[in-house]
């Protein structure tokens, strides 16, 4: 009885069923042309899967569908499905069809019966609207009327090749076997696993209070598949399944650009800012600033009107707002002219997953290029610890595929610090650039210290800063070290007036110097002068001399000549007495 | 006046039983007094549809009300009787 199957080429075999991320882990979709099993204990949400499977194949692959009903009323999951937003009146009913197949309430039975004359109407319908997808949805209700475990196998024998005569792509959804509130047997439940191509598994459970869905792929013929759990919410738009990257795939090109971190010298310090799409961690303790540091990167996103979502799970937004506006930071007029969200949460509950959707949602709807999360550590709030890293990562990995800045904050309580020297999400490996903040207490203050732990390709100062918050906005300082130690606050303001004043006495002295010495250069040019005008003196007083001798001589020469020429005594004898 | 109408699929096995039963409990405890039409679901698949038929055979009662439905081989006299209002409980 088995139908040959002719090999397809793998993107034609597969019937994608537009929920996010589960037709990434099935590479494609489920098997076209087959059928699968879906289960799921109640409230898990088959009958969801099953109709965004419909939805997505009668309005985006022109694959018109039949939903057959055995629980619940057909009305009733149309306006169920209301909620999300699908709209199926606009679908119904030529490329959409509910056909209600409940049990009478009041039905009697009298010996066996089977499924033939359902499929032959449903045969009927589907060559009629041109059905290329059916949904079977809780077979187990009717699975249960049948009479024993024989009737059973062959009335799922009877559907499954019916599925396959009809090329139909078949979703058959069920309880869980062996759950309590399963109807169908093991043994049947069994038989169906076998029969069928593909076995999906839908959980629901409570871990710590919170609720977490997770699906799981427990088999599919002829195609390769992650078999891991993957997280799952029932977020606005139906269902949306939390996939781990999958190798290949691709990240929103890489940019050198670089933003501004909206601190003037923390750009300076990572060489200009932080880079285009990257993922920024601010670690620290409670009151270290950490909202400021971020309230400051999303309005310097703003002024370059950049659409950004603010997340505040601390505190309210107009909280933060108002506490901003303190440090000279100002997003009311950002978010009046709807650059910015503001979105608080302050006692959110949920699963770390349903967060996640809730972020990728707001922010994909605000059509954000800036993120952020303040602080990410409210993702291991609830539920479990592995979970909440998960969920974390993940972020991360989506904000890099969409180009998106993220900046997140992430609280450490110092005891959490001591113990594994990071963050407690372990998300420190995954961030880009890692700031942390942290007190420094010194001479009884305690004051702000920043450091860039981390900051990949980017040549990114060593030295601790002090940060200083004022009516003005945030500055980083220099800090002294002395003897190996970094000083801030009012050591570093001592440290800087001491060598203030330092300076000063030393400027004094070398202007009374200077003084001194043009006093004393004047001093000596004055003796010089007057030395100058000695020497004139002396000079002239030098040649009058000379010429007073000189004429003396000629005079006395000339005496002496006369006498002789009056003695008349002969010329050797010149003795002049 | 009891009117059916019998909703088979061709000549499966449990639809061919049905048939069968159907006659032979009417020509014992209503000779005369009834009505049968057999519907093929395989010939009229929207009848069946509209109607709700889904398993196969099916009988559905349309007079007297109030408006009844057996699934199965009607194997089991009694339970049609008793469906039928045609036996007591007992």
């Amino acid at each position: 009885m088995k139908t040959p199957l002719p090999a397809l080429p793998r993107e034609m075999h597969k019937a994608p069923t537009g929920i996010a991320g589960f037709d990434q882990i099935t590479a494609g979709g489920l098997p076209k042309g087959r059928t699968t099993l879906l289960e799921g204990s109640p409230g898990a949400g088959k009958t969801l899967f099953a109709l965004h499977f419909l939805v997505h194949g009668a309005r985006h692959c022109g694959e018109p569908g039949i939903l057959v009903a055995f629980e619940e009323a057909a009305e009733r999951i149309v306006a169920n499905a209301d909620g999300f937003g699908w709209d199926l009146a606009e679908l119904i009913p030529d490329q959409l069809m509910f056909v209600d197949a409940r049990p009478d309430a009041d039905l009697v039975r009298s010996g066996n019966f089977d499924l033939i004359g359902m499929l032959a109407s449903l045969g009927a319908l589907a060559k009629q609207m041109g059905a290329r997808r059916i949904v079977f949805d809780a077979i187990d209700i009717i699975l249960a009327l049948l009479p024993d475990e024989s009737a059973r196998r062959r009335e799922i024998h009877r559907l499954h090749e019916w599925l396959l005569a009809q090329g139909l792509t078949g979703l058959i959804t069920a309880k869980k076997g062996g759950d309590e509130g399963s109807s169908i047997s093991t043994t049947s439940h069994g038989f169906m696993q076998f029969m069928v191509d593909c076995s999906v598994v839908l959980n629901h459970t409570i871990v710590l209070g919170v609720s977490q869905r997770d699906v799981r792929v427990q088999k599919y013929r002829g195609s390769s598949f992650n078999e891991d759990e993957s997280p799952f919410v029932i977020g606005p738009g139906g269902l949306d399944v939390a996939i781990a990257r999958m190798l290949g795939a691709a990240d929103a090109p890489t940019s050198s650009e670089r933003i501004t971190t909206g601190v003037e010298r923390l750009d300076t310090m990572l060489g200009g800012g932080y880079y285009r799409g990257a993922s920024v961690l601010v670690t620290g303790f409670p009151g270290t600033a950490k909202t400021t540091l971020s309230g400051a990167f999303a309005a310097a996103a703003c002024e370059r009107s950049e659409r950004t979502v603010f997340f505040s799970f601390d505190s309210d937004g107009s909280e933060v707002m108002r506490n901003l506006t303190s440090v000279g930071i100002r997003l009311e007029q950002h978010v009046q002219s709807g650059t910015l969200r503001m979105v608080s949460a302050r006692t959110i509950s949920g699963s770390a997953e349903t967060l996640l959707s809730r972020i990728k949602a707001i922010a994909t709807q605000h059509q954000a290029r800036c993120l952020v999360i303040d602080p990410l550590s409210t993702l291991s709030k609830s539920g479990s610890e592995l979970a909440a890293h998960g969920a974390a990562e993940r972020l991360i990995d989506w904000t890099k595929s969409q180009g998106i800045t993220l900046l997140c904050t992430s609280l450490l309580d110092e005891l959490a610090e001591q113990k594994n020297g990071g963050a407690q999400l372990h998300i420190s490996t995954l961030a880009d650039t890692w700031i942390h903040l942290n007190y420094l207490v010194q001479a009884g203050e305690r004051n702000r210290g920043m450091s860039i732990i981390k900051s990949r390709g980017t040549a990114h100062s060593n030295q601790v800063r002090e940060m200083i918050l004022s009516e003005s906005g945030v500055t980083l300082a220099d800090t002294y070290t002395a003897g190996g130690e970094v000083l801030m606050g009012t050591l570093r303001w001592q440290k800087e007036s001491a060598e203030r004043i330092a300076n000063e006495v030393a400027e004094a002295q070398g202007e009374l110097k200077r003084v001194r010495l043009d006093a004393e250069e004047a001093e000596l040019a004055v003796k010089l002068k007057s030395l100058q005008t000695e020497l004139v003196a002396k000079q002239v007083e030098k040649a009058l001399l000379t010429r007073t001798s000189m004429s003396r001589e000629r005079e006395l020469a000339g005496e002496l000549s006369r006498i002789r020429e009056s003695r008349g005594a002969d010329a050797t004898n010149l003795d002049p007495m | 006046m009891y009117r059916f109408e019998l909703f088979v699929a061709g000549d499966a096995v449990n639809s061919a039983q049905a048939v069968a039963n159907l006659t032979s409990i009417c020509r014992e405890y209503l000779p005369d007094r009834y009505e049968i039409e057999v519907v093929d679901v395989f010939k009229e698949p929207n009848r069946a549809l509209t109607q709700g038929v889904f398993m196969t055979p099916t009988l559905m009662t349309l007079a007297p009300p109030p408006p009844r439905r057996i699934i199965g081989t009607l194997s089991d006299a009694r339970i049609v009787l008793l469906t039928l209002g045609l036996a007591t409980p007992g």
